[in-house]
């Protein structure tokens, strides 16, 4: 086994990582950097968000105005003091990420233009046409080549962490190429994994996004934060679960049922109107569409496609040919490619899948983890900015803000950090690789990790779904502790040492089940509905008595996770009554609170 | 309000199973001598993409299979392979829109095979490190100053050629590339491109200096099927074309530069 030792460890290499990789050198260009990713970083999964980042910067808009829709739109499970200072800071990240190149589309007199999102109150999503994740990624990426300090192991695959004197102190890595085992050590060790969207059946995630860092951290004893809350994007592609951006909304599409209804007014969110409007109809936020497209389904007013999958229309065709090839390049391309069918002519059949973990890895405002040493950033992380639901376009602002603090803070730790023991750390380092190897070495007839993936999928879609019941969540949590037996006897096809895929994938199903688990126990206990939580046995309303709180996922080995609680820090914004269109503008002049 | 719609994908009344045959490369380093193919029948929806085919063979025939991808939206860039015979994104290659009979998939061409559809992104990675793929300031600038101002004509000059997802299909098409491998090739064109015809960039210069020598552009014999097969229009040929005459222009200026002093 090769040893390296880094000042400051990151491991993933998408939005989150980079940025605090390029953080971590410009604060002290005398440390090391190490940047581990499972792929090459613009492979990452930030290259599949789509349609922007919010930040401030309209004259009539304010920063209270973009906390107070974060806030409604977490339904007041955000720690404010966080979301305040993460909308104090995004745009000046945004303007950091202009300076190093990233190709923001412009007004016609060259200043940067923003479109309106879901439950954003004025238009300040920034954007690079549809490609925004895209843009940042590999502006990000290719402005980190710039920085000597930073050293780079692309496409090796993190087995653990090394966690030594209570402190987290390096990470033990297997490079698929050379199938050569490395330790890490490090005085200071972010997380920067993203998320964990492939534990759903249908999901707009890549196949990378297996929840490695949110399964490494908990099972060192870190608390997962809020994993009851998965974002359901409303407007995915049937069968794959490919993402059409809400920017499709933003720019004025319509979601209509099998009957051309836009159906979006039954349900609070209305009224009708040509054009779009912000906080109503299409640009509500994601929970409340999802849950109307539900609601729909049982009505029996969505049809069923080729793929079996029930769906709705998006239908872009009123915005003409010229608009959707100037904003929306990459959605024309995705409908012509995979459906065969033109967005100008032709409404795009779309449904509800799984996008976004809005809960993660416990940390505090400056991105620390419980764990000394241990830092978090961007979708892998509970930072607290989300609640019980994302707006959209507030990822991409997260990851470039908190990812820019884990590497600052990152460097402060390790430079009062004191040296590693590097043989108790080469022990362990040891280890994790003898249980990864037993892993791949199995001999006995076990079953393949593609069949216990497929059933963990399935039943997280059954229990963990759009809406919730409390019978249906038990029989996931049964479920997945079947699995979690099961998996300890897959049996592999490979044994070999070069690029051994079959083995990664199995090393990956291990940490799926272990954030699905949390997943799952932490619905399951939230006895009332909020955000993209919702119950219909009995916990239809929200209650802020018994749940004004933080679900906090404990790890167990070999038992079901341990679910706690813990406050809610509330600052400015009393919990209040969530609406938005016609209902939700009658609030805001009442209270007068909500600007 | 919007009328009634149909979607054509309604017409169909259930997307037909159909089977497909895969002729695979496979080679194992240290088993294999050399690389030979495998064949599959995979039985799967009719418009299944190549990619969810080998995810297919992987998950129930046969684990060893080997190849990357990620996103399954041609944006990550992970899954080029060459699909019988021309370099392409398995994931946007759709069985039902190839030629009927057995579909050949191999690694993408002049690459050095690591497994399988693996091959070595390395050598890649190092060519567009080479270039200086970053924005080196024309004005400094701070956070506080606010946005630099661009218009969306000073953006079209380099917005395509920032679109390149590095897939490499460009590579595998490159007849010069094959022959040369320090040939920097089309995909770092693209991106030296991107940034010095950026309004905001002022390190045009610099990256020139990249590309005068023997495995730089000069090297390009203007085939241009890297354009041909960029699954994002992003024309590298194009690139290559403009620094020809960039390099040729900045060679003919340091001559002009040497002699003044005589």
């Amino acid at each position: 086994m090769q040893i390296f030792e880094a000042d400051v460890l990151i491991i993933g290499a998408g939005g989150a990582g980079l940025r605090a990789a390029i953080a971590a050198a410009e604060a002290d260009p005398s440390l090391t950097i190490a940047l581990v990713s499972k792929v090459l970083p613009m492979r990452s999964h930030t290259v599949a968000a789509e349609g922007g980042s919010a930040g401030v910067i309209q004259a009539h808009d304010s920063l209270e105005a973009h906390f107070n829709d974060t806030v409604h739109g977490g339904d007041w499970l955000c720690e404010q003091d966080v979301v305040e200072y993460f909308v104090s800071e995004t745009t000046a990240e945004l303007i950091q990420l202009e300076h190093w190149g990233c190709p923001w589309s412009r007004k016609p007199d060259g200043e940067i233009n923003v479109r309106a999102f879901g439950g954003m109150k004025i238009e300040r999503t920034w954007f690079a046409a549809d490609r925004t994740g895209f843009h940042i990624l590999h502006t990000l990426f290719q402005t980190s080549t710039h920085y000597p300090s930073i050293k780079r192991f692309d496409e090796h695959f993190c087995l653990d962490l090394i966690v030594d004197d209570g402190r987290a102190q390096g990470a033990t890595v297997l490079s698929p190429s050379t199938g050569k085992f490395t330790a890490i050590f490090a005085r200071s060790v972010i997380l920067a994994t993203g998320g964990a969207g492939r534990v759903f059946r249908q999901n707009t995630n890549g196949g990378i996004v297996t929840g490695d860092g949110m399964a490494l951290a908990y099972r060192h004893g870190v608390p997962l934060r809020d994993m009851e809350f998965v974002q359901y994007h409303p407007t995915c592609m049937p069968g794959s679960g490919i993402l059409f951006t809400e920017a499709c909304r933003g720019e004025g599409g319509y979601l209509v049922n099998k009957d051309g209804y836009r159906y979006l007014q039954d349900y609070g969110l209305g009224p009708v109107t040509t054009e779009p409007r912000n906080k109503a109809m299409e640009l509500g936020p994601r929970d409340r569409l999802s849950q109307a497209f539900w609601q729909e389904e049982r009505k029996g007013r969505t049809f069923v496609t080729p793929q079996g999958e029930s769906a709705v229309y998006l239908d872009l065709r009123h915005l003409g040919r010229a608009k959707l090839m100037e904003r929306l390049p990459l959605i024309f391309g995705l409908a012509e490619e995979f459906m065969g069918l033109d967005p100008a002519e032709t409404p795009i059949p779309v449904r509800p899948a799984v996008h976004y973990t809005m809960g993660g890895i416990l940390t505090d405002i400056n991105t620390a983890t419980p764990l000394a040493g241990l830092y978090a950033a961007g979708e892998c992380s509970s930072v607290g900015i989300h609640g019980a639901n994302r707006l959209g376009s507030n990822s991409l602002g997260e990851l470039t803000v908190f990812g820019r603090v884990a590497g600052q803070e990152a460097v402060k730790f390790a430079r009062g950090a004191p040296a590693v023991d590097p043989a108790r750390l080469a022990d362990q380092a040891k280890a994790s690789v003898d249980k990864a190897l037993a892993v791949r070495d199995r001999k006995t007839g076990g079953e393949r990790h593609s069949v216990i993936r497929k059933e963990m999928a399935t039943a997280m879609e059954k229990g963990c779904g759009i809406y919730r019941l409390g019978p249906e969540m038990q029989e996931t949590c049964d479920k997945l502790a079947e699995l979690k037996r099961r998996a300890e006897n897959i049996t592999l096809d490979d044994r070999t040492d070069i690029w051994n895929t079959d083995w990664l994938a199995a090393l990956e199903l291990g940490y799926q089940l272990d954030v699905a688990e949390a997943m799952a126990h932490s619905a399951l206990q939230r006895r009332e509905s909020r955000g993209a939580h919702q119950r219909l046995d009995g916990f239809e309303k929200r209650d802020d008595e018994k749940f004004l709180a933080h679900s906090l996922a404990h790890y167990r080995q070999g038992a079901a996770p341990e679910i706690a609680y813990g406050p809610v820090k509330i600052t400015k914004s009393q919990p209040g009554e969530r609406a938005y269109g016609a209902l939700g503008e009658q609030l805001e002049k009442k209270d007068g609170a909500h600007v | 309000m919007s009328e009634p719609v149909m979607s054509p994908v309604m017409s169909e009344s259930a997307m037909p199973q159909k089977t497909f045959e895969l002729r695979i490369l496979r080679y194992t380093p240290g088993r294999d001598e050399k690389p030979a193919f495998g064949s599959f029948k995979v039985t799967g929806a009719e418009g299944m993409s190549v990619l969810e085919a080998l995810q297919s063979i992987k998950d129930t025939l046969d684990g060893t299979l080997s190849f990357r991808w990620s996103c399954r939206m041609a944006v990550c860039g992970s899954c080029g392979m060459m699909i019988n015979g021309t370099p392409k994104l398995a994931c946007s290659t759709l069985l039902r829109d190839l030629p009927p009979g057995p579909v050949t998939v191999e690694p993408l061409q002049n690459f050095p095979i690591e497994r399988d559809l693996v091959i070595s992104v390395d050598a890649f990675v190092k060519k567009i490190e080479s270039v200086y793929p970053y924005l080196i300031p024309r004005e400094q600038k701070t956070v506080a100053e606010g946005p630099h101002l661009q218009t969306p004509a000073q953006m079209a000059a380099y917005e395509s050629f920032s679109d390149c997802i590095n897939c490499m299909l460009c590579y595998a098409a490159c007849p010069q590339f094959g022959e040369n491998p320090d040939f920097i090739g089309p995909g770092a064109m693209a991106m030296l491109q991107r940034y010095n015809g950026d309004s905001r960039d002022g390190g045009r210069q610099k990256r020139l200096d990249t590309i005068h020598g023997e495995n730089g552009v000069w090297s390009c014999t203007a085939v241009g099927y890297c354009s041909e097969v960029c699954p994002k229009s992003v024309d590298p040929a194009n690139a290559v074309n403009q620094n020809k005459t960039n390099s040729a222009f900045d060679f003919f200026l340091r001559f002009l530069r040497t002699e003044q002093p005589q």
